[in-house]
């Protein structure tokens, strides 16, 4: 890092003396103070057009050598796995054309830079080649457009086959809830104008309605390993964005209005904690957090590996910190959770 | 009005004298010169460039030290960093109006507002705009804008903070946060008077483009300049208004208690009123203006590139009428995808196939655009002037965040980079640095024009390298950041173990950013010195065939002291030769607009 720092601190430092002393002996000389650029120049710049490509590739391999590791994990859901491959397909095809166009672009602002009696090629048209690489674009956007939407499709469509779980995500400046249907799997009906926080109804639910009363409230979100999840988004504020980045899913909450997600967890969070990867990034992540902790610093607690929602859409001051907890587990597990968990019914008996 | 208010297309044998004296007022404050006015934006711009730059340097440091304590921050930004350390709301306050700043005052006033104003008229053969007066005041509506807009900078409550795209309920409810109070009010003002000024200026350039051209100057003649500023223009006249009904909407809702965009809110203990409304109304209204608005930055750019490339690289544009097509076709196609900002808004999922389908299709014209301009310097004779190399640069950054694009626009991909620094990574470079580029090379390259003076060529390569390496070194490693998952708008992430191990990545983005944005001192000084102290320029410094060149180095009013050049050929006659492979006119590489067709010559079927 601190390597890598320097070499480019230095090349700075070099390009700016070497064309600082060229200023200055310009100013001696007093020849050619046109500052129109000339041979020399066209030369120089050539050639660094040709460093400057090198400098792109050289930090494209850089950053996938040194960065690969930051990026998230294999995806913790089912939908997640086809995304991942669009992204792959994605992105070996734009690399392919970013190598080929910048290597062309800065090849020929070398190999064509001005010399004198150099004469450039009166070339203003051809049909044929504009054709090619209109065609040529098109091909590759339509398969790609295709592709996409299959996928998107799939992805967006909720619905109730398969017995899926119904969970509401519940947002407000600055944290999170989660509502689980109860016993009948149905949410009841809320809506903001009944909140009552004296009698801790704080998401609204309507007291009369049957379905309301074995609704699970909590804040920490647990999924059942392998089931089909519907989540129906509900602000009470300001727009929110539900983001689990390792299941890929992600949509906003927005006030007067339910949005709905659904994805499938495929690893529970104990399974995740044993791959290899996850077992690497916690002990890169804890070694910072010790020295961070020997230092005194905060945020330095030992760390353990978790799903996580996020909010990701600009909310106010705390956006930064907006988050909950998310537990895949069993099903056993998750069933054993949630007979631990109090109904809405019992909450609101509770503080009559 | 004054005398110049009569721009005649046909007013060939007047000397277009002026016998009237000007005052200081009349020349450098209310002037209604199109070359004045273009200076006046230019500044202006600057200024609003420095303001922006420095903020986003600001707030890179909090990313990268967060909660650190810097003597900078204490003082520029006083009590919003006690002791040092930025607040968070100081945070969000310097992300939104960095990027109000630069999207709408720098690279839309700031670009178009210079460029337009100086070649439009210069370009086409006109003596000036067709109505000086509206563009004058114009330029000082957005000028009043910009004082709004600074201003807000100073209120108690601070600035307003919401993302530059203010979506409400967040920018409509004060509660929400201190910035949605007086500092929405008064970005809301500043924008709706910028959408007038911005409307002025386009109709004007629109009419001026059609009615005022030489005579000969076909529109099958016109620079790539002029018909990227009109094709500009009319993408702003069609979107800006939208932008101008969704802040009138929003000032109701915040002020009057309508409910537009606002429904079913609980905040701070209490049921709000409002009913019915739809944020998702607000985001269709915002991002009608909001995407066509990264063409109107991104379109003169490749006007400017494009002339540019053609001038130094002594060769035609390639595939003029492609060219012209391709941006026909992008500016049409820019109005019909704003769907893909919403694809998890909340919008219907059909909607966003539909809005991915087209922004998947534009891709395509910009991908003639990319590849006709490596064809342009093909088999050149490359004058690597300052210029040139912005615009070199410009077309490498373009496709590197163009190509991004094809990510983002895909409704599937961006569910899950969707507000993650990978957004932030894809459109700095294809739009923020590409326009910027382009902005600086038409700088370097009219600078002998605007101000009858040469910048110094060595400062300008420094100033490009630096900028070139540090611009790749901020927004190349950031897509990495945004895959890793990290939401934009957050003031630090230490809340999230998992995003621990980018420390260091956040540390190198930020130290390329503080050294490019030091590195424009460069130019700030390469730019003000040569205003007075530059080598005196030349009328055609780099052999360019279009008209601007032949009006006399010293402005008047009325641009050329003569009659108005008549135009006889396309602006590309670069290194045409004969049937002997001997250059058209003997010796010259270049056959300006104003020489009529030799004998034997072919005309270009252009």
């Amino acid at each position: 890092m601190t390597a890598f720092l320097t070499i480019i601190v230095l090349v700075l430092v070099a390009i700016a003396i070497w064309q600082m002393t060229k200023i200055f002996e310009l100013s001696l000389i007093k020849v050619d103070n046109s500052q129109v650029a000339n041979d020399t120049d066209n030369k120089n710049n050539g050639y660094l057009m040709v460093g400057f490509l090198i400098f792109i590739y050289w930090i494209t391999f850089y950053c996938f050598w040194k960065y690969n590791k930051v990026l998230l994990p294999e995806s913790a859901s089912e939908h997640g796995y086809d995304y991942d491959q669009l992204m792959l397909i994605t992105f070996v095809i734009l690399f392919i054309v970013q190598a080929l166009t910048q290597t062309l672009l800065h090849y020929f602002s070398y190999k064509y830079h001005g010399r004198a009696g150099q004469k450039a090629l009166f070339y203003a048209d051809n049909d044929r080649l504009e054709f090619i690489w209109t065609i040529i674009p098109v091909i590759t956007l339509a398969a790609l457009i295709l592709y996409g939407l299959y996928t998107w499709t799939n992805i967006m469509d909720v619905n109730d086959e398969g017995d899926p779980l119904i969970v509401e995500l519940y947002g407000q400046q600055f944290n999170w809830t989660a509502r689980y249907g109860g016993n009948d799997n149905v949410l009841g009906e809320a809506n903001v104008r009944l909140i009552d926080i004296d009698r801790s109804n704080v998401l609204g639910l309507d007291e009369s309605d049957p379905n309301a009363g074995d609704d699970v409230i909590v804040k920490e979100l647990h999924l059942p390993v392998g089931r089909k999840v519907n989540f129906k988004m509900r602000s009470q504020d300001v727009i929110h964005s539900a983001f689990m980045p390792q299941f890929r899913a992600q949509m906003n909450l927005l006030p007067g209005m339910i949005t709905e997600f659904s994805f499938t967890p495929t690893i529970t969070t104990a399974e995740m904690r044993l791959k290899p990867e996850i077992i690497d990034k916690v002990k890169r992540i804890n070694k910072i957090r010790a020295e961070k902790a020997a230092k005194g610093e905060p945020n330095s607690d030992p760390w353990e590996y978790d799903f996580i929602l996020l909010c990701n859409k600009i909310c106010g001051k705390s956006h930064y910190n907006m988050q909950m907890k998310i537990i895949v587990e069993t099903e056993e597990e998750f069933n054993k959770w949630m007979a631990e968990q109090k109904t809405f019914q019992d909450t609101m008996a509770s503080t009559q | 009005m004054s005398a110049t208010a009569q721009a005649h297309v046909e007013d060939h044998a007047d000397d277009h004298g002026h016998h009237h004296e000007q005052t200081f007022i009349t020349k450098y404050i209310f002037s209604q010169d199109h070359k004045m006015i273009s200076k006046q934006y230019m500044l202006t711009g600057l200024i609003m460039a420095i303001i922006g730059i420095t903020m986003s340097m600001l707030f890179r440091m909090q990313l990268a030290w967060p909660g650190e304590s810097f003597t900078i921050f204490e003082a520029l930004l006083g009590k919003w960093a006690p002791d040092g350390v930025m607040d968070a709301e100081a945070y969000l306050a310097l992300v939104t109006i960095h990027g109000t700043i630069m999207v709408f005052f720098v690279l839309t006033a700031g670009l178009s507002g210079t460029f337009s104003n100086l070649l439009i008229p210069l370009q086409i053969g006109a003596r000036d705009m067709a109505s000086p007066f509206l563009n004058m005041v114009a330029y000082w509506l957005f000028f009043l804008s910009s004082i709004i807009m600074v201003s807000s900078l100073f209120l108690e409550a601070g600035p307003a903070a919401a993302g530059w795209t203010i979506y409400p309920p967040l920018s409509a409810l004060p509660m929400a946060q201190p910035g949605s109070g007086m500092g929405m009010t008064l970005w809301l003002i500043s924008m709706a008077i910028f959408i007038a000024s911005s409307l002025m200026g386009s109709l004007n350039f629109i009419v001026t483009t059609i009615n005022l051209r030489t005579k000969g100057m076909s529109m099958t003649r016109l620079p790539l300049t002029v018909w990227a500023f009109m094709i500009t223009a009319i993408v702003g006249v069609v979107s800006f208004p939208v932008l101008f009904s969704a802040v009138l909407l929003l000032i109701m809702d915040r002020s009057f208690g309508t409910s537009f965009f606002l429904s079913d809110i609980f905040i701070q203990g209490e049921v709000l009123h409002h009913d019915g409304g739809s944020p998702v109304l607000f985001e269709h209204l915002f991002w009608f203006l909001g995407h066509p608005e990264v063409y109107i930055v991104i379109l003169p750019a490749m006007g400017i590139v494009s002339e540019i490339l053609a001038t130094n690289a002594r060769k035609p544009i390639f595939g003029y009428r492609a060219m012209i097509a391709s941006l026909l076709a992008i500016a049409f196609l820019s109005t019909i995808v704003w769907g893909h900002h919403m694809f998890i808004s909340g919008m219907n999922p059909f909607l966003g196939s539909v809005f991915t389908f087209t922004t998947l299709l534009i891709a395509i014209p910009s991908a003639v655009k990319a590849f006709n301009w490596i064809t342009t310097i093909w088999k050149g004779n490359l004058q690597l002037n300052p210029a040139m190399l912005f615009s070199i640069g410009m077309v490498s950054t373009f496709i590197t965040g163009g190509l991004t694009g094809i990510i983002m626009g895909d409704s599937t991909l961006d569910i899950n980079i969707h507000d993650t620094y990978f957004i932030i990574a894809h459109f700095h470079l294809v739009m923020g640095i590409s326009a910027a580029y382009g902005a600086l090379a038409g700088v370097y390259h009219w600078f002998p024009k605007m101000f009858g003076r040469m910048m110094n060529k060595n400062l300008g390569y420094v100033h490009f390298w630096i900028t070139a390496v540090c611009s790749y070194g901020v927004f190349y490693p950031m897509h990495f950041v945004g895959l890793a998952g990290v939401p934009r708008r957050y003031y630090e992430n230490t809340a999230f173990p998992m995003f621990d191990d980018l420390t260091n990545l956040q540390i190198l983005i930020t130290v390329f950013a503080l050294v490019a944005g030091i590195a424009q001192l460069i130019f700030l000084y390469n730019f003000f010195h040569s205003i007075f102290y530059g080598k005196k320029a030349e009328a055609n410094p780099w052999h360019a065939t279009t008209l601007e060149w032949t009006t006399p180095v010293e402005h008047l009013h009325g641009n050329w002291p003569g009659e108005i050049p008549h135009v006889y050929r396309w602006p590309y006659d670069y290194s045409k030769t004969d049937e002997n492979g001997e250059y058209i006119i003997p010796g010259q590489d270049f056959i300006p607009q104003t020489v009529p067709l030799q004998e034997d010559e072919e005309e270009m079927l252009h």
